[in-house]
């Protein structure tokens, strides 16, 4: 903990594992990038940010890291999946690719692609109780939605017509959207918080 | 003027914002886009890793050498690529050719790349990207073509290289003069960003920006003769965000083996000895063509200003 605060990794196989690293940075947090077992070893919590997961998935195995993930997950590292993160944490992948796996943990089924094509991409802002009373403005980029919760998942924020996309469950945290993107830190405070307490 | 459509921005709430357009780029950071011109191949880029395919009906080393005006792909194959993979798809209009670019749009591509590798349709504008609700990436040279390219609307850039010859001293040097241009916008001060901006021929405003935060404010990838894994490492540390192979891939020997290799290259692109797992036993590169050898004429990357 060179920089007093807890040691955040990020996944930095692909994607905007940047944009993470800066806001973790901003609050406080040592936060680095993670692709290999040995770097994995070194945090006391996980960001897998959003970009492909198809891809994500091809390199952590190719890499070896996909078990180690999967064990930290199941020994109780605080893990915060974002858009392809949440895929990776999906315990079921809806329309995924020939062959394609994901890390698992969250007890839900999770859809790629739910809104259609680029075209279908939008912001909109969201109620999440457990942030606080102010909307979150929420980017949904070719995003994934949650079509499954089962027991001891909540739910955190669903849209107008009721598709869920955000949810906890214990120490894992999952969004369909991409705060790293719009400057409101609340979820990174709020997952700070987990890695904190397990820590 | 008082026409309401003229817009040079996209609004925040919605379909077709900035931040979507820009945004999808972002998710494709350290990534490998593969130019594919059939279901079989882009299923082929999809299962070795790719994050984008690009959908064209010759890799741009066919078009240089059959020849003839280049055009857009034919719909029916555009739609069976997209129907092929769940990862995205771009695909080429011809530079100006807005018409090309609402045909793209209403197939639902989705990234347009207005793009020097085909025939240029309008040698004195580009097209205006902000009216489109799909995001468009588009070529550059240096930081001031960039600059007006984000100024029509592009979310993306990339640097042009000079595509189809398999060699990728043109991608070397267009990533390296956009880089070094901004690092050099960066130390000016605040009095000699209105000549830069002059200088660029930019808008003010993103000079303005690029000098505050050190860099463009859309993803930068590079494109045009990136071949094996060591040259997208090269890339990549070089400072681009990703890549862009071409030819480089179904014109090699074993285009599933080299298409893996090069997105894992990529990725670890700063670790020499994954570097060299990477590029073992991938048989024959394409064979390419000497920039140098190109006549003046032949050369893509000076379509487009």
């Amino acid at each position: 903990m060179s920089k007093g605060g807890p040691v955040v990794g990020v996944l930095a196989l692909q994607g905007d594992f940047r944009e993470h690293i800066a806001v973790l940075a901003s609050l406080g947090a040592d936060a680095r990038p993670v692709r290999r077992p040995e770097e994995l070893d070194q945090v006391a919590g996980l960001v897998i940010p959003g970009g492909e997961s198809s891809v994500m998935d091809k390199l952590s195995r190719a890499f070896g890291l996909a078990q180690p993930l999967k064990d930290a997950i199941g020994a109780g590292l605080p893990v915060y999946g974002t858009c392809a993160g949440l895929i990776m944490l999906a315990d079921r992948v809806l329309d995924a690719i020939n062959g394609q796996q994901s890390l698992g943990g969250l007890r839900i089924a999770v859809r790629r692609n739910a809104f259609g094509s680029q075209l279908d991409s939008f912001e909109t802002d969201l109620d999440i109780p457990v942030l606080g009373e102010a909307p979150m403005h929420a980017v949904f980029i070719r995003a994934p939605v949650v079509e499954e919760v089962r027991d001891g998942v909540t739910a955190l924020a669903t849209l107008t017509d009721g598709r869920v996309v955000a949810v906890e469950q214990g120490n894992l945290l999952g969004t369909s959207f991409h705060p790293e993107m719009t400057g409101d830190t609340r979820f990174h405070e709020y997952f700070l918080g987990k890695v904190r307490a397990a820590s | 003027m008082t026409d309401s459509t003229i817009t040079d921005s996209n609004g925040t709430q919605g379909i077709g914002s900035n931040r979507v357009k820009r945004g999808l780029a972002e998710m494709l950071k350290g990534g490998v886009i593969m130019d594919v011109v059939t279901a079989e191949q882009a299923r082929i880029a999809e299962d070795a890793g790719a994050v984008a395919v690009m959908a064209l009906e010759r890799v741009p080393a066919d078009i240089r050498s059959q020849g003839g005006v280049a055009r857009m792909s034919d719909p029916d194959l555009i739609e069976s690529i997209i129907a092929e993979v769940s990862i995205p798809v771009m695909a080429k209009a011809r530079i100006g050719h807005f018409v090309e670019a609402q045909i793209l749009q209403s197939l639902k591509v989705d990234y347009i790349d207005e793009s020097e590798v085909l025939s240029p349709a309008d040698y004195v504008n580009h097209i205006d990207k902000w009216p489109f609700t799909v995001p468009f990436v588009c070529g550059a040279t240096n930081l001031g073509e960039a600059l007006r390219r984000i100024n029509e609307g592009a979310a993306m850039i990339r640097s042009k290289g000079e595509a189809g010859t398999g060699d990728v001293s043109e991608a070397t040097k267009h990533i390296r003069t956009i880089k070094s241009e901004i690092a050099a916008l960066s130390a000016k001060s605040h009095d000699e960003l209105y000549v830069a901006a002059k200088d660029l021929q930019a808008p003010y405003e993103l000079v303005l920006e690029i000098a505050r935060t050190g860099k463009l404010p859309v993803v930068l990838f590079t494109a045009g003769g990136v071949a094996t894994p060591a040259d997208a490492a090269l890339m990549m540390q070089l400072g681009a965000d990703g890549v862009f192979v071409g030819s480089g891939i179904f014109k090699s020997g074993n285009p599933a083996q080299r298409a893996a290799a090069i997105v894992r290259a990529t990725t670890f692109f700063d670790d020499p000895a994954a570097i060299a797992d990477a590029s073992r036993g991938l048989g024959e590169a394409m064979v390419g063509i000497n920039v140098s050898d190109l006549a003046a004429p032949h050369r893509l990357a000076e379509r487009g200003w």
